[in-house]
């Protein structure tokens, strides 16, 4: 008949303590962030001021620590969407690896004849060869470039593509290689942008993949989004090559592995250099804001050994030369090189303000972009509008849920009570599964909070109304109760299973604010049908056992 | 006996599809006017869909539109759109405008300059205003939004109906499918009526109304399997006419509550997602009448197999194209 076995109730509302107490820290959000903050904060230096102890123990340790995470809008913040230029990688593979193909091939020349690289797509290396009959020769020594790609999806494929035109040979890098490189620019593109965000030390941005060649940003709580792209944006490529001329000419002619860049610090200044550089910015070891013997903004940086010796034998051969430091395609200096420099160290100087010096070194200290972004989507809010947002959505959903209680209550009478207790039940679960996930709560995200009670009402007032029915029947109290759940539950599995549906979808295939949305209505669906089916229930049932009417009123 | 609000009284006996016929015609007709409209007028497309970028302004000053479309002139930003933005929720000295400005020809990324030219500009107008919210979407990604949204949708139409098509009989399926379609239909030439913007926040709202059209429909649509079951002989358009009474009243206190909590959040919930709830609050009203006349009016159309013996067996014959009959 109507009862519940003592281990269901034992679980109902043991789910529920569990629930609510993985809520409670959302009651006190500051003093737990700050908690938060401050055992990250200790465990990454080691050192405990008094004022992390002092954050720290504002919330005990054996408290749940989870908190609802806030959303750009509502927290402010920076958003941006960059796509990784993956062509440009390609280009650079082809393009360091015609010396050496030029090299080896000219050894041969006796079969070969000329050799020369024309024009040919970005991408592509097309070499032409003056004797036809040494093609086979020629391919042989391409080949030995190409070594076996090492994916899960491209194994036993090799790196390069070779195909014979006449008297040219067509390299470019084969499919496999193609999205092999493709997943190695993205994870190592991801790992630099987090270093580079991590560096300025703000709370928990989201830097993820998104497609094929796409890489979504957000960082709460930074001013905006200029200011986020200005320090992930560059690509911060540092090398260190020797200057063949100078001049005020950008169309200047240049040998073939030669180029003109411009001059940073003199417009209209430009240098002419070698494209292979002495040394580049992956062989720094540290970077560090300075000031150089001026008094002026500078950076001082250390090289690892075997960059301190690269540069220590280039500058002990080129006293009197000058070699250029460049920056992004930019020469930011080009000193004249007075003696032989061994020590690994140097500085760079020129014309920056301090700011500028810390972010350069922040930047060579994370090292370089290996290709460009572009960015698609940018989106800055600022904290006040968060702010504001945050205190609507919480009057909006008091008020609502002020307004439910009393309508519930106006119609059910008791049971009424039953449900607005297992809705408020229903919001302290909704949060503790939030906390939980660590899910993120969006302005979207609260609509779903507030489509979640109606749902969950609405589970409750199919139960009732199926009650009130069986009641006229005229059945007994206990008869209609139970019935009332069993002949409701269809309706309800199928309601919310269909809603199910819906926000898998949204999940799936919706992006950014489609996305929060789904995210608390899902979670929303689980908790109010858990709920509605059995934590009424198991209301209802304690007050029946406990007063034994004769008659009830639904 | 204890107070009881009662929207509904018990046992009504309202013929809804005494209207079965102009109702299905409106339908119909609302239908075909929101495509007429949403060719003729076009949807008020936000960036998401259609690039740009929307600078948030606020200041304690009044907005002045002519004077910062005038202080934007000289930037030749192509389409610019400027409006007031009015709130219970803000303070007195609270004046907000957005400022959209059309995607820049020929421009993939969104560029910087142009944005601080225009706060620029901005500021020389008023100096205290201030930039709480500024949003750029390139054409490229916001292409590929608008196909991405347009896919959630459908699929949502296409999995529910399939979950109906296998919990109940395909009859059931086409009547939700259709009435789906219907609650999207009008619901976007609502917007398009008003110019409201559209973007991917309005594509959540449509598929919420999707979810919660789908609710109610389900809910007459699982009482009127029962009753199948239940009166083996009596006609189906008595049945269909006595399942939605005998929901009506969860119907009216259901769509009443959520209701309810919708306009409060219209006038409480910030100016921001006003337009999401506005888009939610008038689809759970047309997802209400729909369900009763687009989905109900489809099925009795259709027609169901009545040949249905105890409830196990109907979950077996709710096969795929179990040969439907015309019901007398």
């Amino acid at each position: 008949m109507l009862q519940i076995d003592r281990w269901k109730r034992i679980l109902i509302i043991g789910l529920c303590v569990i629930g609510l107490f993985y809520a409670i820290p959302n009651l006190f959000y500051q003093r737990v962030e700050a908690h938060n903050d401050a055992v990250a904060m200790i465990e990454k230096t080691g050192v405990e001021t008094p004022e992390l102890i002092a954050a720290r123990d504002g919330w005990p340790g054996w408290m749940p620590s989870g908190l609802v995470n806030l959303g750009l809008d509502l927290r402010g913040g920076a958003h941006l969407l960059a796509e990784v230029q993956l062509e440009q990688v390609y280009k650079s593979r082809m393009d360091s690896l015609w010396p050496e193909l030029r090299r080896d091939m000219t050894a041969a020349r006796d079969q070969l004849g000329a050799v020369r690289r024309v024009a040919s797509p970005e991408g592509t290396l097309r070499i032409e060869i003056g004797e036809q009959a040494g093609m086979s020769r020629a391919v042989e020594i391409v080949r030995s470039y190409s070594s076996p790609v090492t994916s899960l999806t491209g194994a036993g494929q090799s790196s390069l593509a070779i195909r014979t035109e006449g008297n040219a040979i067509i390299v470019q890098l084969s499919d496999a290689e193609k999205s092999a490189t493709n997943d190695r620019t993205i994870q190592q593109s991801l790992e630099i942008i987090r270093r580079r965000v991590d560096e300025v030390g703000t709370r928990e941005p989201t830097i993820m993949r998104q497609g094929e060649d796409r890489i979504l940003i957000q960082v709460p709580g930074i001013g905006s989004a200029e200011e986020l792209k200005a320090l992930i944006g560059t690509t911060a490529r540092l090398t260190f090559n020797s200057v063949v001329g100078t001049g005020t000419d950008p169309d200047a002619p240049v040998e073939f592995g030669q180029s003109v860049l411009p001059s940073v610090d003199q417009p209209g200044f430009y240098y002419t250099i070698e494209n292979n550089p002495v040394v580049t910015g992956e062989e720094l070891t540290d970077a560090m804001p300075a000031t150089d013997q001026n008094g002026m903004p500078a950076v001082d940086f250390r090289f690892n050994p075997t960059g301190a010796r690269k540069f220590g034998n280039y500058t002990a051969a080129n006293v009197g030369q000058p070699f250029a430091i460049v920056l992004d395609d930019e020469v930011i200096s080009a000193p004249v090189i007075r003696q032989a420099i061994t020590g690994g160290s140097g500085q760079i100087s020129g014309s920056m303000n301090f700011e500028e010096a810390n972010r350069l070194a922040v930047l060579l200290r994370a090292g370089a972009l290996p290709t460009e972004l572009t960015f698609l989507e940018e989106r800055t809010i600022g904290p006040e509008l968060g702010q504001d947002s945050i205190d609507a959505g919480r009057t909006a959903s008091v008020v609502g849920f002020v307004a439910i209680v009393a309508f519930m209550i106006a119609t059910y009478g008791l049971f009424g009570v039953f449900a607005s207790v297992a809705l408020a039940i229903n919001m302290g679960l909704l949060f503790g599964l939030l906390s939980m996930l660590g899910a993120t709560l969006t302005l979207p995200g609260i609509a779903g909070i507030v489509l979640t009670i109606a749902m969950a009402v609405d589970a409750n007032v199919l139960v009732f109304e199926r009650i009130r029915e069986e009641l006229r029947s005229a059945r007994g109290p206990a008869r209609a109760i139970e019935l009332g759940y069993e002949r409701a539950m269809s309706a309800i599995i199928d309601a919310n299973l269909t809603s199910f549906i819906v926000a898998a979808i949204l999940f799936t295939l919706g992006s950014g604010p489609v996305k929060g949305f789904a995210v608390t209505l899902t979670i929303g669906l689980v908790t109010s049908v858990f709920t509605a089916l059995w934590l009424t229930r198991l209301l209802t049932i304690m007050w029946f056992e406990r007063a034994r009417p004769r008659q009830i009123e639904v | 006996m204890a107070f009881r609000l009662k929207l509904v009284p018990d046992n009504t006996k309202i013929d809804f599809l005494r209207w079965q016929v102009p109702t299905f015609g409106l339908s119909v007709v609302l239908s075909v006017i929101s495509v007429v409209l949403m060719l003729v007028m076009g949807m008020n497309y936000g960036i998401d869909f259609k690039g740009g970028t929307t600078i948030r302004t606020e200041s304690s000053q009044p907005v002045d539109i002519g004077a910062y479309r005038q202080a934007m002139s000289p930037l030749n930003l192509g389409d610019v759109t400027i409006t007031e933005v009015f709130d219970p929720t803000f303070r007195a000295d609270q004046n907000v405008a957005l400022v959209r400005i059309s995607a820049q020809e020929g421009l993939e990324a969104v560029t910087p300059e142009t944005i601080n030219a225009v706060e620029a500009a901005l500021q020389e107008v008023d100096p205290s205003i201030t930039f709480p919210s500024v949003e750029s979407v390139g054409p490229k990604v916001s292409g590929e939004l608008i196909n991405t949204a347009i896919y959630s949708v459908l699929a949502a139409l296409v999995g529910i109906s399939a979950y109906i098509w296998m919990r109940f009989e395909w009859q059931f399926a086409v009547g939700a499918m259709l009435s789906l379609a219907h609650d999207v239909l009008v619901t976007l030439g609502l917007f398009a009526l008003f110019q409201l913007k559209f973007d991917l926040t309005t594509i959540a709202a449509l598929l919420t109304i999707v979810g919660y059209s789908i609710n109610d429909t389900v809910v007459v649509f699982d009482r009127l399997r029962e009753n199948l079951i239940k009166y083996k002989t009596r006609p189906l358009r008595d049945l269909i006419n006595l399942s939605v009474n005998e929901t009506l009243s969860r119907t009216i206190i259901t769509s009443g509550s959520t209701l309810m909590v919708l306009v409060i959040m219209i006038f409480l919930g910030g100016d921001v997602i006003r337009e999401f709830v506005l888009a939610i609050a008038f689809g759970i009203l047309i997802g209400t009448y729909s369900s009763i006349y687009v989905a109900k009016n489809l099925v009795l159309w259709l027609g169901v197999r009545r040949d249905w013996g105890k409830k196990d067996e109907a979950k077996k014959n709710a096969s795929p194209f179990s040969g439907a009959e015309e019901s007398p």
